[in-house]
């Protein structure tokens, strides 16, 4: 499916939005949305949500012949796919560059930084010239395959892609193996127990979006973000501070001090970003250790599974106080409300006035109502009385009165200007209605003329 | 490889050079008469061709048709005989992929793509030869050949890649440097305003020298526009020679 094209309106919103630091959902520039890591029952299995992205990783072993021409080495293998759930622009021909340059850059960032050692990975070494008499199992070594799948696309893959990968390498166990002379020997894990495959550090990619032609940035753009952004600069980096790669696309042009502050930032998130990946880490080996349950099915059953499922998002209350004082000091103090209660017989009384009605001209449907009863006609009576008298009061109010003693409803006419002060009966009462230009229409009260 | 010194006590690297100097660079433009622009560049031992065709309609499918600008649409081979062994796909893998996007992005940026709406600009670079600095190769005779087909860009696009061994910062790495398995870096760049085109990294390099090696790539990217200069003007001395001025 093609993807859905980005309206003209949602962008000028986003980068008006972003020209005044703002984001969408309440971030601050350099935020990250809240990551979470969860494990599945088997070693080397993890599931990372960065906000709503999701990436589910799995590290798998095997014995192989190692490549000719690095046969001390064990191999590594990492493989990233977008899945067809993740978004409705995924299918299986049109994804192509957007995959490449996602893979190239996790294959650099974890291979090329030599975070694992591959050394530890050959069990028997091979020797390098191959004779047709050479037994290619008498060199072994393991093959460590990383297999990324993106389950859910929000924006920042590459991110939550990285931390999905390490985490699963981190978490890993291989099965123990022995030598001796030329037997390898393969222990099952309830033989022994599996070993965790050395890693020197942790590289995690940190991306940096640019708008305006590189003026504006922000970290971990979510998919509407990225959507809108100019392009993206990715920084991988280790809690060591050292740089594992980086990497600008999308035709920005970035200057040298932008790329330094960068990596600055990078510096800063990515030491945040391994001390949660450390925490997960030890609460699942203490989980594991203690007999607990663990695995996928104990990390979801604490989210109620509800259609609508909101996270807490953080409010700052900390000004609230003073907001709320400036506000009330600042308002008008509220109009005076009119209501007295006005008796006009036993039994019935008039507390304020009606509203306006403001449905407009309902003449013609309201003609038909019935509004009939004696005790109508009394109480209407009454009514006119007193506005006549009030009229007389207020000589500026010079609203023309129509009586009538049809069943019909009574009006009003509110142009004091343009009416002069008529009581007419009801035969000509539509020949007011012309010049009338706001004719209020009363069912059963009547208007006070205030 | 082991005990190869990258950087001696003197200061001179394996081929003789010095940290900041760069291989010699001999290029032509025009090699092809049958392209719209093409041009080809030697970089000590790398040696590379592009060919440029265009801006000409779409091909393929209409629906990829920018209406404002024109599509820029490169493609990276490297020969099969380029590497110490032999390869066995030239085109087609992830690495050469990756290449291509990349020097799309490049051109993309610096040529003026919006005085050609709706129409294409093929680049196809070729490598012939690499040992080391591929991608800057490429991207050095990129930009003469998209010179040479009279396509308007903002300023050249001059690349190279530089290193890091020992503290000292290297310029224009090769084949030996790159494979011992230290920072690399390339970067291109637009000279006149100093903007970078693209930037890439591997391995690790800590945070404090990445200023260092940055400023090496960019001082020897300018070197390399120099040269570039020289080469852009002489072949329009030549032309001008030949059509009798």
């Amino acid at each position: 499916m093609k993807e859905t094209p980005l309206s003209n309106c949602e962008r000028r919103f986003l980068l008006r939005a972003i020209e005044e630091k703002k984001r969408l959902d309440g971030r601050q520039t350099y935020d990250y949305r809240n990551i979470k890591i969860s494990f599945g029952t088997d070693y080397g299995c993890c599931i990372v949500e960065l906000g709503k992205t999701r990436v589910l990783g799995q590290v798998s072993c095997e014995l192989v012949a190692p490549k000719l021409n690095r046969a001390t080495e064990g191999i590594l293998f990492f493989n990233l796919e977008l899945s067809q759930m993740a978004a409705p622009s995924f299918e299986p021909g049109r994804q192509s560059d957007l995959l490449v340059k996602l893979n190239r850059l996790l294959e650099r960032c974890l291979r090329n930084s030599k975070c694992i050692d591959t050394e530890s990975l050959c069990v028997v070494a091979g020797e390098k010239s191959r004779g047709l008499n050479s037994d290619p199992c008498a060199y072994q070594v393991w093959q460590i395959r990383v297999d990324l799948h993106l389950l859910n696309h929000d924006g920042n893959i590459i991110d939550a892609a990285s931390i999905a990968a390490i985490v699963a390498l981190c978490h890993f166990r291989r099965p123990d193996v022995s030598v001796q002379g030329e037997e390898v020997t393969l222990y099952t894990p309830e033989e022994r127990d599996p070993v965790a495959l050395s890693i020197h550090h942790m590289p995690i990619c940190v991306s940096f979006a640019f708008f305006q032609q590189g003026t504006y940035l922000l970290v971990d753009p979510n998919e509407r973000e990225e959507r809108v952004m100019d392009g993206l600069l990715v920084i991988a980096m280790n809690k060591h501070r050292e740089i594992c790669t980086i990497q600008s696309s999308g035709g920005i042009m970035l200057l040298k001090d932008q790329v330094l502050r960068c990596s600055k930032i990078a510096g800063v998130k990515v030491a945040e970003i391994t001390e949660l990946i450390q925490k997960a880490l030890e609460n699942d080996q203490k989980v594991r250790k203690e007999g607990g349950k663990f695995g996928f099915a104990e990390s979801i059953a604490n989210q109620r599974i509800t259609t609508f499922k909101m996270e807490k998002a953080p409010i700052d209350t900390s000004d609230v106080e003073e907001k709320a004082e400036e506000i009330i000091a600042e308002a008008e103090p509220p109009s005076e409300v009119v209501s007295k209660p006005v008796l006009w017989t036993s039994g019935t009384a008039q507390i304020g006035e009606g509203v306006e009605n403001s449905w407009g001209d309902l003449e013609d449907s309201e003609k038909d109502e019935d509004e009939g009863g004696s005790d109508e006609a009394v109480i209407l009576d009454k009514m006119k009385m007193d506005t006549g008298v009030e009229v007389s009061d207020i000589g500026s109010q010079d609203a023309p009165i129509v009586l009538s003693d049809s069943e019909e409803e009574e009006m009003i006419i509110l142009e004091p200007d343009k009416n002069p002060k008529k009581i007419s009966t009801q035969t000509s009462a539509k020949q007011e209605k012309a010049p009338i230009k706001k004719p209020v229409k009363r069912r059963k009260k009547k208007r006070t003329a205030n | 490889m082991a005990g190869l010194e990258l950087l001696s006590d003197q200061g001179y690297r394996v081929d003789g050079r010095r940290a900041g100097e760069l291989r010699k660079i001999q290029a032509r433009m025009g090699v092809f008469a049958q392209a719209d622009g093409s041009a080809y560049i030697e970089q000590g031992n790398t040696k590379a061709l592009a060919v440029v065709y265009g801006p000409h309609e779409i091909r393929g499918s209409r629906s990829r048709a920018l209406p404002d600008r024109a599509l820029v649409n490169c493609q990276y081979s490297s020969a099969t005989f380029s590497t110490g062994e032999r390869k066995r796909r030239p085109h087609g893998d992830r690495k050469s992929c990756e290449m291509g996007l990349q020097l799309r992005q490049t051109f993309e940026a610096a040529i003026l793509t919006q005085l050609h709406p709706r129409s294409q600009i093929d680049i196809y670079v070729q490598v012939l030869q690499a040992d080391g600095g591929t991608y800057a190769a490429c991207v050095n005779a990129a930009t003469l050949a998209v010179l040479d087909a009279g396509i308007p860009m903002r300023d050249f696009v001059c690349a190279c890649s530089a290193g890091f061994v020992d503290g000292t910062a290297l310029a224009d790495l090769s084949h030996v440097e790159e494979a011992a398995g230290g920072p690399q870096l390339a970067l291109a760049l637009l000279p006149a305003s100093g903007q970078i085109a693209l930037l890439e990294m591997d391995a690790r390099l800590h945070e404090d020298h990445l200023e260092w090696v940055l400023e090496a790539a960019a001082q020897a990217a300018r070197d390399v526009h120099t040269l570039l200069d020289r080469v852009v003007r002489q072949h329009v001395h030549e032309a001008s020679i030949l059509l009798g001025d």
